[in-house]
């Protein structure tokens, strides 16, 4: 039965946290400007495809990014002359990253604490 | 928010956004094609693998957050289309709104005009009315200058009186109505002149010392065409010379805002103006009209008050004969302090809550109409949900629809107050008095309309959420929509009966008073008001006094009566049914010997007449003879009474002539005449005794003519002034059919039965629309079970019947309970219009002929709707 009634914006246990989109691809970006279809496919192979990302759901992402100048956009020619629009992040996109890998990684020692108390992480 | 930008270059962005996911599609596509897969199922797999595209479209669009404005725009756009197919549904609820919201408009239009505007006056909240005790127009002038002059709260306190003056320009001497005021009313106002200068307090030094005028723009307008050399001009007022000081700014027409003067005039020049040397020196005289003073800063009313009544005892201590009992009270200028003003309140406070009902109606009914809508349109509504649409927008919809139609509703409605307001302000219900409604509207009833549409837009499109709201998308479109159809009674229904039944009241009402008043007309008021002029002469105002009045009178009649084409002239000190009222006088019988109030006979009416006065009027002599030229100062006392008189007062019919009776001074007055009985003051009055005298035994300098002519009216009338001038110039003339001066007499009657028209047609459309829209709803929801007996084979009749059986069930009990009202109501009727019995089986048969005419008109669309339902295409949509 086809997903029609769920509001695209309730979460289930497939989607990711708030924020984490916009992480992964600022990410991904830091590394190498890209287009929308090559960032896909470097998120997907880097989290050897653990993380099921809907395509689509990356350009909503890619305007927020745009909106709050943690990126920019230019069309061009990709590597196979293909007509692209590509994505490159900005200084402020830069610390903005650094900023959300930094809290992120506290969360997650803090989960990793309650889950398992005598087992130390590396920072 | 540099996004503002982007909404001008949204098209292209939106364009950009669209590519850009093309063309990922694409490179996914041929990735998967280079993997292996073949073209058409490449192309389905990358489509998947993106996702929902419209609706990625769309958030990403929303991102930027100009897709709110985009997306009311299309619902704009989409509500106009919607509408436009079904333009009756439209036409409807327009034309309810605009009549409502109008209405609405008009109301509030009176109550900011009258009440809510302060006056336009500068600095007006200092500006009080001076009232003694509740009564507003009693003051006399020596009290004013005593209070003037002692009082310790008012920078400065004005008096003004009404009256009429015969203006003598040069050319057409007319009559001219007169605020006569203390020197400084002027300057108490603060008004500035727009021609000229005004008259102060320093130019009063005694009695008739000042003759000046100043003029109102509009009389400026109208009796000089603008020419601004008027300043310095000599006009003759009764004769006498004033001199055109200036002109008042346009829009000022002094402090009493229904009440239009003509010229402002020093008070201290009374006699001139008036030939009543006495009363500006008579303490006892309580003839000022109003009296207004400026507060001093800071000085509270309360204050002021104290400090008044201070004085009025002082004066009354001084003057205990003259004074009277009261205290002062201070009130607003404007609507002639609490005289109108509680009233005015009272009454308008009533009107806009019966409009505001009035609109909560309207939207009650057409939230009907649209629930009604609305449920055709569930399938719609389905689809949009199963596509991915939130119920938001669908409601979003839905309110853009009934907002457009309610701001449509109230343009029209505001437009056509806007023209009502403009003509109710120069409209002038009496012909005689230069009194007028100034309702012109303002940016206040711009807004209210404003608010009123739309507030009215949200109340009725709210009607289907319930329904949009709890629609499962998914058994809609499986099953079509089905509703339980309960047989319960709903709110609604009753909403409607209440509806109906008042406008049958309304309807019954309504015939009750246009019959009444089209008998009314017909009535036989003792005279024969058709073929005959009024002409009303004042000699007082020509100079005229003494021994020349009765010859000049007598000079009037034998002109007028030579012009051809003049059947008879009657001259009468006032004419009857003239308001305000008639003269009367005490009578005792014959045989009373003490002349004192508690042996008086009766109070006739008493009119001075001219011999030919009942042939000119049309009066019929029952008995005995009119009178001649030579029943003068001379001869004995005579007088003609009618009918009610001879029975009342002389004891019988048959035998009055010849009888006696007695005034108040003793005279013995024998009756030589009896004439008909008629209406002296009012239409509705019952029998009332009147007498007749001669006018040179009685005589009067204020008299009217009365002329019976079937020529035509314009013409006789510039016959008989030219003829009146070549006389005299300066006589001072009114000249005007006797039926059209019938106007103010019939002004209440008349009145009756305008608001009830309106109210009864306001009354038709809400049940028509209440009617309307139950039987669409009721239709539509069963469309499928009418196909469903169309196809079992069920008549014409049946089908209709099963349809709309209940909207004419509740159109029948309305009527039926209203038309009961109605007649209860009647009695009410009976008392403000003349002849009206609610009774008349005309009356009767004609509501139910309305009750059945409109049911008919309300249910003729959803009629033909449910009887052209095509069972086929019904049952196969599912």
């Amino acid at each position: 039965m086809p997903v029609v009634n769920r509001a695209m914006t309730e979460t289930n246990s497939r989607d990711l946290f708030p924020g984490a989109l916009e992480m992964m691809i600022l990410e991904s970006l830091r590394r190498q400007p890209a287009h929308g279809y090559a960032l896909v496919q470097h998120i997907q192979q880097r989290s050897n495809n653990l993380l099921q990302v809907e395509e689509g759901s990356l350009y909503p992402a890619l305007q927020r990014l745009l909106k709050a100048r943690l990126v920019k956009a230019e069309w061009g020619l990709s590597s196979t002359n293909r007509r692209v629009r590509t994505y490159q992040i900005t200084a402020t996109g830069l610390r903005r990253l650094e900023q959300q890998i930094s809290s992120f990684e506290r969360m997650f020692e803090g989960i990793s604490l309650v889950l398992n108390p005598g087992k130390a992480t590396t920072n | 928010m540099d996004w503002i930008p982007q909404i001008f270059r949204r098209r292209k962005f939106n364009e950009d956004l669209s590519e850009e996911i093309r063309l990922h599609i694409e490179e996914r596509t041929e990735q998967l094609m280079r993997e292996g897969m073949s073209a058409e199922e490449a192309t389905r797999a990358a489509r998947r693998a993106f996702g929902n595209r419209t609706l990625l479209e769309e958030r990403s669009r929303e991102v930027w957050q100009w897709p709110t404005l985009e997306s009311i725009g299309a619902d704009l756009r989409f509500a106009a289309r919607q509408l436009r197919r079904s333009p009756g549904f439209a036409v409807i609820a327009i034309a309810t709104l605009a009549l409502a919201i109008g209405a609405n408009a008009v109301v509030f239009g009176v109550l900011n005009a009258l009440i809510l505007r302060p006056l336009n006056v500068p600095q007006s909240e200092s500006l009080f009315l001076i009232q003694h005790g509740r009564d507003v127009a009693s003051h006399s002038y020596p009290d004013y200058l005593d209070l003037r002059q002692r009082n310790r709260s008012f920078d400065d306190v004005a008096v003004f009186a009404i009256s009429q003056s015969g203006m003598d320009t040069g050319k057409d001497p007319s009559n001219a109505w007169e605020y006569e005021t203390s020197g400084n009313y002027l300057d108490v106002l603060r008004i500035q002149p727009y021609l000229g200068r005004f008259f102060h307090a320093s130019d009063e030094h005694g009695p008739n010392s000042a003759p000046y005028v100043v003029l109102t723009y509009a009389y400026w307008h109208t009796h000089f065409q603008d020419d601004r050399t008027v300043v310095g001009r000599v006009v003759r007022l009764n004769r006498h010379p004033f001199t055109i000081l200036g002109v008042a700014p346009p829009g000022f027409q002094g402090t009493v805002l229904f009440f239009a003067p003509d010229i402002f005039v020093p008070i201290v020049n009374h006699e001139q103006l008036s030939g009543d040397k006495m009363i500006l020196n008579a303490r006892a005289s309580r003839w000022i009209f109003e009296m207004v003073g400026r507060l001093k800063p800071g000085v509270t009313p309360a204050q002021a008050t104290a400090d008044l009544n201070s004085v009025d005892s002082y004066l009354k201590k001084s003057y205990p004969k003259d004074e009277s009992n009261g205290a002062y009270t201070l009130a607003r200028p404007g609507l002639h302090g609490d005289y109108l003003n509680g009233p005015t309140r009272a009454f308008l406070t009533g009107l806009m809550l019966l409009s505001g009902l009035i609109l909560l109606a309207a939207c009650a009914n057409l939230g009907s109409l649209f629930a009604a809508r609305a449920a055709d349109r569930s399938r719609e509504v389905a689809l949009r949900l199963a596509l991915g649409s939130s119920r938001n927008r669908i409601l979003r919809q839905l309110f853009t629809e009934s907002v457009l139609l309610s701001l449509a509703g109230g343009i029209a409605g505001l437009v056509a107050s806007i023209l009502l307001l403009r003509r109710l302000s120069v409209w002038q219900p009496f012909p005689r008095y230069p009194l007028h409604v100034p309702v012109s509207p303002d940016a206040n009833v711009y807004l209210v309309a404003l608010v009123l549409a739309l507030v009215s837009g949200v109340l009725f499109g709210i009607v289907p959420v319930r329904q949009i709201l709890r629609a499962n998308p998914y058994e809609i479109v499986k099953a079509g929509s089905t509703g339980a159809f309960g047989r319960r009674i709903t709110a609604r229904d009753v909403l409607l009966v209440v509806q109906i039944a008042i406008c049958a009241v309304l309807v019954t009402s309504s015939m009750v008073a246009v019959l009444g008043l089209m008998r009314s007309m017909r009535s036989n008021f003792g005279f024969e008001p058709r073929n005959a002029m009024l002409v009303d002469t004042d000699l007082t105002t020509a100079g005229y006094s003494g021994e020349r009045v009765p010859a000049m009178q007598r000079r009037m009649i034998d002109a007028i009566q030579a012009i051809p084409g003049v059947d008879s002239v009657g001259s009468v000190n006032y004419p009857p049914l003239e308001p305000p009222g008639s003269w009367q006088g005490t009578v005792y019988t014959d045989t009373t010997t003490d002349m004192s109030p508690s042996n008086a006979a009766a109070d006739p009416y008493w009119y001075n007449v001219t011999p030919d006065y009942f042939r000119a009027s049309g009066t019929s002599l029952l008995a005995g003879r009119a009178f001649t030229w030579h029943d003068d100062t001379d001869a004995p006392r005579v007088a003609v009474v009618n009918r009610e008189f001879a029975s009342k007062i002389l004891g019988s019919v048959p035998d009055a002539v010849g009888r006696y009776f007695k005034l108040r001074d003793g005279t013995r007055v024998r009756v030589v005449g009896l004439v008909e009985d008629g209406k002296y003051v009012t239409l509705t009055e019952g029998q009332k005794p009147a007498m007749f005298f001669p006018l040179l035994q009685s005589p009067a300098s204020w008299t009217w003519l009365v002329v019976r002519s079937s020529r035509d009216p314009q013409q006789l009338a510039a016959a008989m002034r030219s003829v009146l001038r070549g006389i005299d110039p300066g006589l001072v003339l009114e000249i005007r059919p006797w039926s059209a001066e019938l106007g103010g007499t019939l002004f209440p009657s008349r009145m009756a039965t305008v608001s009830l028209g309106v109210l009864g047609m306001m009354g038709a459309m809400l049940s028509i629309t209440g009617i309307f829209g139950m039987a669409a709803y009721s239709v539509s929801k069963r469309l499928k079970e009418l196909g469903i007996r169309m196809a079992l084979g069920a008549q014409r009749k049946e089908v209709l019947q099963a349809a709309l059986g209940r909207a004419f069930k509740l159109l029948a009990i309305g009527s039926a309970a209203g038309l009961v009202l109605g007649i209860l109501a009647g009695g009410v009727l009976a008392s403000i219009v003349y002849q009206a019995t609610p009774r008349d089986p005309v009356v009767l048969v004609g509501v139910v002929l309305a009750m059945v005419v409109l049911g008919l008109l309300a249910t003729w669309i959803p009629a033909q709707r449910a009887l052209s339902v095509n069972p086929l295409i019904l049952l196969r949509e599912d």
